[in-house]
């Protein structure tokens, strides 16, 4: 069977940008009628490949040719022009207009020059059915959660009888039947000859979905592979570049024995704490050098709960306890007084302060801390940046550079480091191995184990529940806004076991 | 990277460039533009005057930088300027021993206190109540010279009191006292700024708001202290103008002064979005302002001529400074056709 | 896993999902069956109302045609530029320069009707000085990158550097087209009347209307004010809009030029000052938001009534001096904007 002509290929693409070059060298071929994952770890130059292909970013050497014509993008509208339709990491919708408005936004169906709007809410009701989406049209988008937010994005991406449709990262936000859904919708267009570039980081997912897999690591094409024909674990260690044996030692993290616990007090005392429309009244106790995983599907509340203990949302109900003290954190500024610190599942707009260098990122929570009189020295400050690029291997260990530079997973590494200098007792994180690629996943899991046995009670949060099981001591679970059971994650527990607790609502078979 | 290469790669370099070219052209004009003569124990010269005459409009683009830092703008301070001005000379007029030094002292610890509290004002609108600054702070620059006419009874209030007169007009140690007092300010805020963690703060808070509260930052403080202080520094502005012309004209007095201010900060290049600030670019940005309108005149451009000459500089110092024309034309690197986006929750 | 190890569920167990309880303005709209993004301008409405009765009880004559009439006559030309500022507001910019921009179309018109030209040719002229000048402010914004409120600032600048070289002193219009449509009336039913300027507002409203609800440059403006790198992102002519919008602005700007130079007989290099700001706080009171993304022009029309209904009270009042007129402003948009920001709280 001889392959048909691809409808996209890439050749010699390379993109430079200041200090950092994003794409060096990279062929890229992609057929009609197949779904074509790109993989790499961060700042491996998947999202920049895509920019490339649509006229978002402009190449610097190479050519793209779209169906056997070289092809020049100036910008998204031509790419689109071309037949190829994106849906962004970036939710690309408008939030203040309806979701037919959206979905239909620059193609509304007009009659004698107006636009008629009966006519744009039924095509829009027709191509949300199409994909078995039950949204109503005519509510707003902002009213809606951002994964069905990004469903939208993806309807109005199909409304155009697209040749290529991209997919970047598009279910990092959806829960597992959220990604059937698309997933169903992915194949049958894929049997329709629509050609599908889908960029992931869930392997499982990949592994699921996809007919053939390219591999990028540090801006250069590693190589392209059926899928059926590559193992697991030959997939992921080309795209770490370390060894199978150091990664199968890094899986193999060892599970610390409950029983070596510092204290029987708790470190901190939740009691019935709860938030109006956030979270259900729940108990947690949280013991020094203890990790806490919270597990759940999206939307459960774990981020809720995660910002009451941290002070980041204000409680409602209920209290929390210190010791015999009675606490109240009612800002993100009480709780790091009182030794917690949080950091946020939104690294982007609520983490790393981008224009900021790395060394004032890192030194942020400190200074804060101090007031802004009392200037931490500049030695000081120095020492213990330098410190933390070392012990986080943050790259390129240059504290002088904007944190916005950095790729997603040293962000998040800088974020650590931050944390971490003002030397918490409690270290709540949510989301912190988040599209970051498998290699700094197994790092940050490690660190977290390191700081639970030298003392810290942690609480860890993660939508990958194999990371909850590998990471934490004692797992609560939630399911829509409420804390349904505590389970303590013996040997024996396993994927199945949370699972099940999730679907029958905690309550005991 | 060389000193020089940085400068010119700077978002400070073409202000620089049009001042120099500014000055230079006064100086072909009339020889003796850059000199500087002593005459009573005081200096004098048009380099003098153009830094007496700069100095309300520093204070006020002092404040302003801090504000624009954050994120925030302030056009309330012309009505700030002009309530400052009233609120003294109406105490001076009305009090029975106008030149006394303590009636005047007393008076401008009245407008300096009413001003802290007009700006203290517009930082509870802004950080307590969360309301956007341009709205909170049109709402005093709307209401606030209607009160500047209540305190002068809709009259220009003149005052004869040469004590007063000194803050515009007078000198100490041979320079002029507004200059030492703009200059004064000047060094306190820069102090303040980068050899406390104020100035960084006030960055991460412009740059990231919602960061820097998790991360432990008094946000609230530090919005509400530099609204306080723009308020601070636009009262002491005023009491410069009005000592100028020895009256307080509520209508007039500080008119487009926030406009003027806004500019020279943008001039400065510190960016309207918020973020990094730089003081020393708010002072070229100033000088260039008023370094134009004494150019205008010295070259014997007809004053009706004047404000289209100024608009002409300030638009070419905008182009100069926009970003597409500093990559075309400064800098090796490429940028990419779009900036990487953030994530955005839209929400 | 055995029994025992599992801790039992230590919170109330609620039974469903987590419900949220509407907010109780939401329940009522929803009763009336209106959108909340209406909520704004239903609040404007509500003042207007309020004013009028308020105005009705305390002075005679005050609800009369001839009131509300003088209402429209009096700010067509403020009408104008509202609508042509919500375009620039909804896509989350600004515009500084349309008071002038008023003044240079007043100005050039007087100018140039004073050496001769005919009015037919004078009237298209001084509207298009005001696309023009819109035209380089969109170019500035969009081509340079240069923020909306600098590049408005400076064009602001530009535009009075340019009255001042035509005329620093008041130029009188004796043009008969002028006169005419400065002097005429048109009766509606007994007590009412309208000139020939507010039709050209009204008229204009009504286009405006149109343009940002029933074409798709008018929902690619709020697109751009929903999320400018989203809009570029779904394809949409982003640039072009950007631009277009700005030379609406100055268009409007133009056309309120005309209406003002109607109604005032004169070009006078001096006007306008300030009326830009007269004009952004019509759009905010009538419920546009600074941010961007949402707005009506009804409303900005609505504020501009407020506007005009508070000089008008303060001259049947007689009492007060005109600059109160300017704190009551000030306090009224302070207001609104406390419970716009409320209301978006109580949202979240």
């Amino acid at each position: 069977m001889t392959t048909p002509t691809p409808v996209v290929e890439m050749r010699g693409i390379s993109i430079e940008f200041p200090g950092v070059k994003a794409l060096q060298e990279v062929d890229f071929t992609l057929h009609p009628g197949e779904i074509h994952a790109l993989m790499g770890e961060n700042g491996a130059g998947k999202s920049t490949l895509i920019k490339a292909l649509t006229g978002v970013y402009a190449i610097d050497s190479g050519r793209i040719v779209i169906d056997g014509v070289e092809r020049m993008f100036a910008d998204p509208a031509a790419s689109q022009a071309a037949g190829i339709s994106t849906v962004y990491q970036e939710v690309n919708v408008c939030g203040n207009l309806t979701v037919a408005e959206n979905i239909m936004l620059g193609r509304e169906p007009r009659w004698g020059g107006a636009i008629d709007w009966r006519a744009t809410r039924s095509a829009a009701a027709m191509h949300l059915a199409a994909l078995n989406l039950d949204i109503d049209p005519r509510s707003s988008l902002s009213a809606h959660s951002l994964a069905i937010q990004q469903l939208v994005a993806i309807c109005r991406a199909m409304v155009v009888d697209a040749r290529v449709l991209i997919l970047d990262e598009p279910t990092s936000s959806l829960d597992a039947g959220e990604v059937q859904q698309l997933f169903t919708v992915m194949r049958g267009l894929r049997d329709d000859g629509v050609a599908i570039l889908f960029v992931s980081h869930f392997l499982e997912q990949v592994y699921e979905v996809s007919d053939r897999i390219t591999v990028l690591r540090n801006g250069q094409l590693l190589g392209e592979y059926a899928t059926s024909e590559l193992p697991r674990l030959d997939l992921v260690s080309k795209m770490i570049g370390k060894s199978l044996a150091v990664l199968e030692e890094l899986e193999e993290a060892p599970k610390r024995s409950v029983a070596a616990l510092a204290s029987t007090v708790p470190y901190l005392q939740a009691i019935g704490l709860g938030r109006r429309g956030a979270v259900e009244a729940f108990d947690l106790d949280l013991y020094a050098g203890e990790v806490v995983g919270i597990a759940g599907l999206l939307g459960s509340g774990r981020t809720e709960l995660a910002r009451l203990l941290s002070g980041a949302d204000r409680a409602d109900v209920g209290q929390v306890r210190m010791g015999d003290t009675l606490v109240h954190l009612r800002t993100p500024r009480a709780a790091l007084a009182r030794k917690i610190a949080y950091s946020s599942e939104d690294r982007k707009s609520e983490g790393v302060v981008g224009d900021l260098t790395v060394r004032e990122n890192i030194m942020l929570g400190l200074q804060a801390e101090r007031g802004w009189t009392r200037r931490i020295p500049a030695k000081r400050a120095d020492e213990i940046v330098r410190q933390y690029v070392a012990a986080l291997d943050i790259r390129p260990p240059n504290p002088d550079m904007p944190a916005r530079n950095l790729s997603g997973g040293n962000q998040q590494k800088v974020l650590l480091a931050r944390w971490l200098a003002t030397a918490p007792k409690l270290l709540v994180l949510d989301e912190p191995t988040r599209g970051i690629d498998v290699g700094t996943k197994a790092e940050i899991q490690r660190l977290v184990a390191e700081l639970a046995q030298k003392g810290m009670s942690v609480v860890f949060i993660s939508s990958e529940l194999e990371e909850v099981l590998r990471v934490s001591h004692r797992i609560a679970v939630m399911r829509d806004h409420q804390k349904i059971a505590e389970i303590v994650n013996d040997d024996d527990v396993g994927i199945d076991d949370i699972v099940e607790l999730i679907a029958s609502g905690g309550r005991d078979s | 990277m060389t000193a020089w290469k940085t400068f010119v790669r700077s978002k400070i370099f073409w202000p620089v460039m049009a001042l120099v070219a500014l000055v230079a052209a006064n100086t072909i004009k009339t020889t003796h533009f850059l000199n500087i003569r002593v005459q009573d124990g005081h200096l004098f010269g048009a380099l003098i005057d153009i830094l007496r005459n700069s100095s309300p409009l520093l204070l006020v683009a002092l404040g302003m930088t801090l504000v624009i830092a954050t994120r925030g703008i302030d056009l309330s301070v012309g009505a700030v300027v002009a309530i400052s001005g009233a609120v003294a000379c109406s105490f001076i007029a009305s009090s029975p021993n106008p030149g006394a030094v303590v009636t005047v002292l007393t008076a401008v610890a009245i407008a300096v206190l009413l001003s802290l509290v007009l700006g203290a004002w517009n930082g509870f609108l802004v950080s307590v109540v969360g309301i956007q600054p341009i709205i909170a702070t049109l709402v005093l620059m709307t209401a606030g010279r209607g009160i500047a006419m209540l305190i002068t009874g809709g009259q220009i209030t003149t005052i004869n009191s040469p004590a007063y007169k000194q803050i515009g007009s007078g000198f100490w140690l041979g320079v002029p006292l507004a200059v030492l007092i703009a200059g004064g300010v000047f060094a306190i805020v820069a102090t303040l700024t980068r050899r406390t963690a104020l100035g960084m703060l006030i960055e991460s808070v412009g740059i990231n708001p919602l960061a820097s509260r998790l991360a432990g930052v008094q946000s609230r403080t530090i919005i509400w202290t530099v609204y306080a202080l723009a308020g601070v520094f636009a009262g002491i502005a005023g009491l410069m103008i009005s000592s100028n012309v020895m009256a307080a004209d509520a209508n007039n007095a500080g008119l487009f002064i926030e406009l003027d201010a806004i500019l020279a900060v943008v001039i400065g290049g510190t960016s309207l979005a918020g973020g990094k600030f730089s003081l020393s670019g708010t002072l070229v940005g100033v000088l260039v302002i008023q370094t134009l309108t004494l150019t205008v005149t010295i070259l014997g451009i007809p004053p009706a001529v004047t404000p289209l000459f100024k608009a002409i500089v300030v638009i070419a110092v905008c182009l100069m400074q926009s970003p597409v024309v500093r990559t075309k034309l400064g800098s090796r690197r490429r940028v990419p056709v779009m900036a990487p986006v953030p994530a955005e929750v839209v929400s | 896993m055995t029994a025992q190890d599992v801790r039992p569920p230590t919170g109330p167990v609620v039974p469903g999902p987590v419900r949220r309880r509407r907010p109780d303005v939401s329940r009522v709209l929803h009763a009336v069956r209106v959108d909340r993004r209406f909520l704004p301008v239903v609040g404007t409405i509500v003042v207007l109302l309020l004013m009028f009765t308020i105005g009705g009880a305390r002075y005679e004559n005050f609800l009369s045609g001839r009131v509300v009439s003088n209402l429209f006559i009096n700010n067509s030309f403020l009408i104008v530029l509202a609508v042509g500022m919500t375009f620039v507001i909804i896509t989350g910019g600004i515009d500084l320069s349309v008071g002038a921009v008023v003044a240079l179309s007043g100005i050039s018109a007087a100018s140039l009707l004073q050496s001769g030209l005919p009015a037919f040719v004078v009237i298209p002229l001084m509207i298009l000085i005001g696309s023009a000048l819109g035209l380089v402010v969109g170019v500035m914004v969009q081509v340079f990158e240069i923020q909306p409120f600098i590049a408005t600032l400076a064009v602001m600048f530009l535009a009075r550097g340019l009255c001042y070289v035509i005329s620093l002193s008041s130029i009188p219009i004796t043009d008969p087209t002028i006169v005419w449509l400065s002097s005429t009336r048109i009766p509606i039913g007994d007590t009412w009347s309208i000139t020939p300027s507010g039709i050209i507002a009204l008229a204009g409203v009504a286009a405006a209307f149109f343009v940002l609800h029933y074409t798709r440059f008018g929902r690619t403006v709020y697109a751009i004010g929903g999320g400018e790198s989203s809009a570029i992102l779904m394809g949409l002519p982003v640039a072009r809009t950007k631009v277009l919008v700005y030379v609406i602005s100055g268009t409007c700007g133009g056309i309120g030029g005309f209406l003002f130079t109607v109604f005032s007989r004169s070009g006078y290099s001096l006007t306008g000052v300030g009326m830009e700001l007269d004009a952004i706080a019509a759009v905010v009171i009538g419920g546009t938001l600074l941010t961007g993304g949402s707005g009506f022009v009804i409303g900005s029309v609505l504020g501009v009534l407020v506007l005009g209904l508070i000089q008008t009270i303060i001259t049947f009042q007689g009492t007060l001096s005109s600059w109160w007129t300017k704190i009551f402003i000030g306090v009224l948009l302070l207001i609104f904007v406390v419970l716009q920001r409320a209301i978006a709280a109580r949202r979240r």
